[in-house]
């Protein structure tokens, strides 16, 4: 009776775990499931450039979004139990890795010590077995077991490290920069490359919860909790040279559809870089314990095409690479004028580590 | 082979011991027994009863953490807020409330209950005991190691009261330095100086009766496996330790003298406090599980009626564990922005770790093979360690590798991982060695049914608990937030109902607790029977006063 029912729920677990291992042959459907609901949703965007270039380019940054959210691509999807589907390089190779080596080992370990226990616990029971043997030793299998998983983790650190250098390969000349800085409790986001201009992006309340007039969150914006009022805009098939540093404590700028995830800490710059394969918004949230509202700064980064991105960066005062540079004053006059709009949060260190930020901005992550 | 050779010499140490039974069962009074013991064995009872305390506490805050994430949107947390401080509390006030409950979940189940049951409890009634020592070595210094915890509890369990610690138990700066003003993250720094000092006086307080006191002719290679796992564990707190001592008091000075070992703005490194951390930090999970891979040895040798299969592997298995443990830190930043290969490296070492505790794994499995397996309580939750930790081991191996990371980095998903090791892994063999040492302890047996019961109810409902946490962070739930986007509903409010069944299963287990100690079935000397080798069940159940006053003699 007992192993009975200690068998149904090790099953249970098990299947539980063979789940996850289905995930991997599911996983490179998903994507294509994706595309094809993205057409209706990136139609609209497609269309604003052509409206919105001779007078406002500014994809309705204060008001409506111009890009509709793709439902269940860069955000989190009801009782779903695999990785969100990924639209960068990197990215689709970490997937992959993680989809079709490592669960499938991991898995099998697990249902191979459950085997085990489950056999000895039946064939060794003292009803079956009364009298135990003495057998203390067997040098043969002990070098097995510890052989074998020598191998086995050989054969996983290849990929493993693979992929690490893959990542860690520095975005080449003529990559856009995207400077995020960690607030308390926000996200605030330069383009030093494109005049340096900076953007802030603010968690939407939900209807009611903001002060009268405040602009909440729609669905359009994105799911509760993630959407932000600014986007951070970015451009397709460019690399991104990602450079993340706070103003206050840790943060972590991540982005699960791009597997991303980069700390934001005071005195430092840190560096990586990643190419965003196809339009879409994406959702993130800052993944390092920085106090009452961690939970409520979130990352929404919407991926336009290359010449949409242009039209935005002209519209918010920037201009392109390539193009006559701005006034060197630029950087400075941004901040400064960021230091007067986004007002939610005083915080009276940000002075001292700004300063730093700039003197230590040389100690990449590389 | 080396466990039953004890046998028979210490049988007639037993003996000797009913000789001098009058004497040797001298207690001192009341006051004088629990508040100025040198006695080994209430010292140990005083630690179990602590961690116990600080078991119920720690749990009951993550069933408020359950209770308020069960369901998207902020439902409780304001009003508890406000309870606790006796006032109406904002919402940014009412977050950082939620950051005061998971800093003191993970500080209490780690420093007050985990490491105090297995280290304090069961390592100062067992290490003696099963080395044929009268006592510790130094009998008040074990005293001062447990009284110290009592001002270093009071420290932490009062400082949500001066506006709370909500740092995470890392407390990483500068979060915890220029982030929080106020005295609560003041009083969470002294209570874990405290703890740390409690700890390592009882490192050096193992260290040292174990190399010195045991029984004439047992030798490091034929000391029992528990024995062996609380002596790697004793030099990992000694060595661990004072690391941490040193981060947190640089974190003092820097929160309240100026100096800014931590602090950009004036030449300090916030990345400094995380390897410091974690230095300490990593052996430290070795430590809150090395004593239950002995304890585990034990029980599944007595209910297989099988010495422990490859003695020697087991015990260095320990030992390589301890020492791969304190070079694999960085595994806990690696989105801090190490360099390549730095994350090369440790993406690495960090796999190797999986090695030694495979052997550990299947050398358990070894010691059922061939067995006569007696499924008792004890058996139970052994065999529920074992498969428990690998499922929690092998989700380590995922994380392991650098370059993953960066997706399941500070989500649910290393939640899931570290509860499977710990509160499936580690509690799992405190709740095996708890029924295995309980007739030894009191004198009394557990019930078995209702053992059974609290097993397979608390195994269900822990699982169904931990194990959704993989899925919400592969879907990104990032920790720490008391409130998530709706899409996550599903698994969350599974979650909470795993938490509920596991509730149910510990009120079983406390009834079963108190009938056993008031009415349960007398214990003999060895009530496991024949595979129950080590020197403990040679003595009386519970253990005379002063027990080997005539040192049993090992062949």
């Amino acid at each position: 009776m007992r192993m009975m029912g200690l068998k149904s729920i090790v099953l249970a677990v098990g299947l539980a775990m063979a789940g996850v291992g289905h995930a991997a042959p599911q996983a490179p459907a998903t994507p294509a499931a994706a595309t094809a609901s993205t057409t209706p949703a990136a139609a609209p965007a497609a269309a604003k450039p052509a409206a919105a270039a001779p007078t406002d380019p500014m994809l309705a940054m204060d008001g409506a979004p111009a890009m509709l959210p793709t439902p269940g691509v860069g955000m989190p999807v009801a009782g779903e139990y695999g990785l969100q589907p990924q639209v960068t390089k990197n990215g689709e190779r970490a997937l992959g890795f993680h989809n079709h080596i490592l669960v499938p080992v991991i898995t099998g370990i697990s249902v191979f010590v459950l085997f085990l226990l489950l056999w000895v616990m039946f064939r060794y029971r003292a009803s079956a077995n009364p009298v135990p043997s003495k057998t203390s030793h067997n040098t043969l299998i002990e070098i097995l077991w510890t052989g074998i998983p020598v191998i086995i983790l050989a054969l996983i650190a290849a990929p493993s490290i693979g992929l690490l250098s893959a990542q860690f390969k520095p975005a080449p000349d003529g990559a856009v920069t995207l400077k995020a800085i960690g607030n308390q409790w926000y996200w605030s986001y330069q383009y030093p490359d494109h005049g340096g201009f900076e953007i802030t992006a603010n968690m939407l309340k939900e209807k009611g919860e903001g002060q009268p007039g405040e602009r909440t969150r729609t669905d359009a914006d994105g799911p509760k909790l993630l959407a932000t009022d600014n986007r951070v805009v970015l451009p397709v098939g460019v690399p991104i040279r990602l450079l993340t540093t706070s103003v206050d404590v840790i943060h972590s700028w991540s982005i699960p559809a791009f597997w991303i995830k980069l700390d934001a800490v005071p005195g430092r710059v840190n560096e990586t870089s990643f190419t965003i394969e196809k339009e879409g918004v994406y959702y993130g949230v800052c993944s390092e314990l920085c106090g009452a509202r961690h939970g409520f700064m979130p990352i929404t980064v919407e991926a336009v095409k290359p010449e949409v991105f242009a039209a935005w960066v002209k519209a918010k005062g920037g201009t392109m690479p390539g193009a006559a540079k701005p006034a060197a004053a630029a950087p400075a006059a941004g901040t400064a004028e960021i230091a007067n709009t986004t007002g939610p949060v005083e915080n009276a260190t940000s002075a001292a580590p700004a300063t730093n930020q700039a003197a230590a901005a040389g100690n990449a992550g590389q | 082979m080396t466990d039953t050779a004890l046998h028979p010499s210490a049988f007639e140490a037993h003996h000797h011991d009913d000789h001098a039974h009058h004497d040797a069962d001298h207690k001192p009074a009341f006051f004088q027994r629990w508040f100025m013991s040198t006695n080994h064995k209430d010292i140990g009872t005083l630690y179990l009863i602590f961690a116990i305390f600080a078991g119920i506490v720690g749990g009951a805050i993550s069933g408020l953490m359950r209770l308020e994430l069960a369901h998207p949107g902020i439902q409780y947390l304001g009003a508890w807020a406000s309870f606790v401080h006796q006032s109406p509390q904002s919402l940014d006030e009412s977050l950082h409330f939620w950051n005061v409950l998971i800093t003191a979940h993970g500080l209490i189940m780690v420093f007050f209950m985990v490491m105090p049951a297995m280290i304090g409890g069961f390592g100062n009634w067992f290490v003696p005991l099963m080395i044929g020592a009268p006592d510790m070595a130094f009998p008040r210094m074990n005293n001062i190691s447990f009284w110290l915890l009592i001002p270093s509890m009071i420290l932490l369990f009062s400082s949500p009261f001066f506006g709370g610690a909500g740092n995470g138990w890392t407390l990483y700066a500068p979060l915890s330095t220029y982030g929080e003003p106020g005295p609560s993250t003041d009083m969470a720094i002294l209570a874990l100086h405290l703890a740390g000092a409690s700890s390592i006086l009882g490192a050096i307080n193992f260290i040292t009766t174990i190399f010195n006191m045991r029984a004439p002719g047992m030798t490091l290679h034929k000391m029992p496996l528990f024995v062996w796992s609380v002596l790697v564990t004793a030099f990992l707190l000694l060595l661990a330790l004072p690391v941490l001592a040193a981060a947190i008091t640089m974190l003092l000075t820097d929160r309240n003298f100026h100096t800014t070992f931590f602090d950009p703005a004036g030449g300090g490194d916030p990345i400094l406090y995380q390897h410091l951390f974690w230095f300490f930090g990593h052996p430290e999970v070795y430590i809150m599980i090395l004593p239950g891979f002995g304890m585990i040895s034990h029980v599944i040798s007595t209910f297989s009626k099988k010495p422990v299969f490859g003695y020697l592997g087991m015990a260095y298995a320990m030992v390589a564990i301890g020492v791969v443990g304190f070079v694999v830190w960085a595994h806990h930043m690696f989105t801090t922005g190490l360099s390549v290969d730095v994350k090369m490296y440790f993406t690495a070492a960090t796999m190797v770790i999986a090695v030694p505790t495979g052997i550990k794994i299947f050398s358990w499995i070894a010691t059922m093979w061939g067995g006569s397996l007696s499924f008792k309580t004890p058996m139970m939750w052994a065999i529920g360690f074992i498969f428990m930790f690998t499922v929690g081991g092998v989700t380590g191996v995922v994380l392991a590798n650098g370059g993953v990371d960066d997706n399941m980095q500070d989500t649910y998903y290393v939640v899931a991982h570290f509860h499977y090791v710990l509160s499936l892994g580690a509690v799992f063999s405190l709740f095996s060695g708890f029924y295995y040492w309980f007739p030894k302890m009191s004198g009394r047996m557990m019930n078995e049914t209702l053992g059974h019961i609290h097993f397979w109810v608390f195994f269900i409902g822990v699982n169904i608990l931990f194990f959704p946490m993989h899925f919400l962070g592969l879907q990104a739930m990032q920790r720490r937030v008391p409130d998530y986007t709706p899409a996550l509903e599903h698994w969350n409010t599974i979650a909470s109902y795993g938490y509920a069944i596991m509730g149910v299963s510990m009120l079983v287990f406390f009834v079963n607790l108190f009938w056993s100690l008031a009415a349960g079935k007398k214990a003999g000397d060895s009530p496991w029977g024949d595979g129950a080798t080590t020197l403990e069940w040679t003595l009386s159940s519970p253990p005379p006063y002063h027990q080997f006053e005539t040192l049993p003699v090992i062949d």
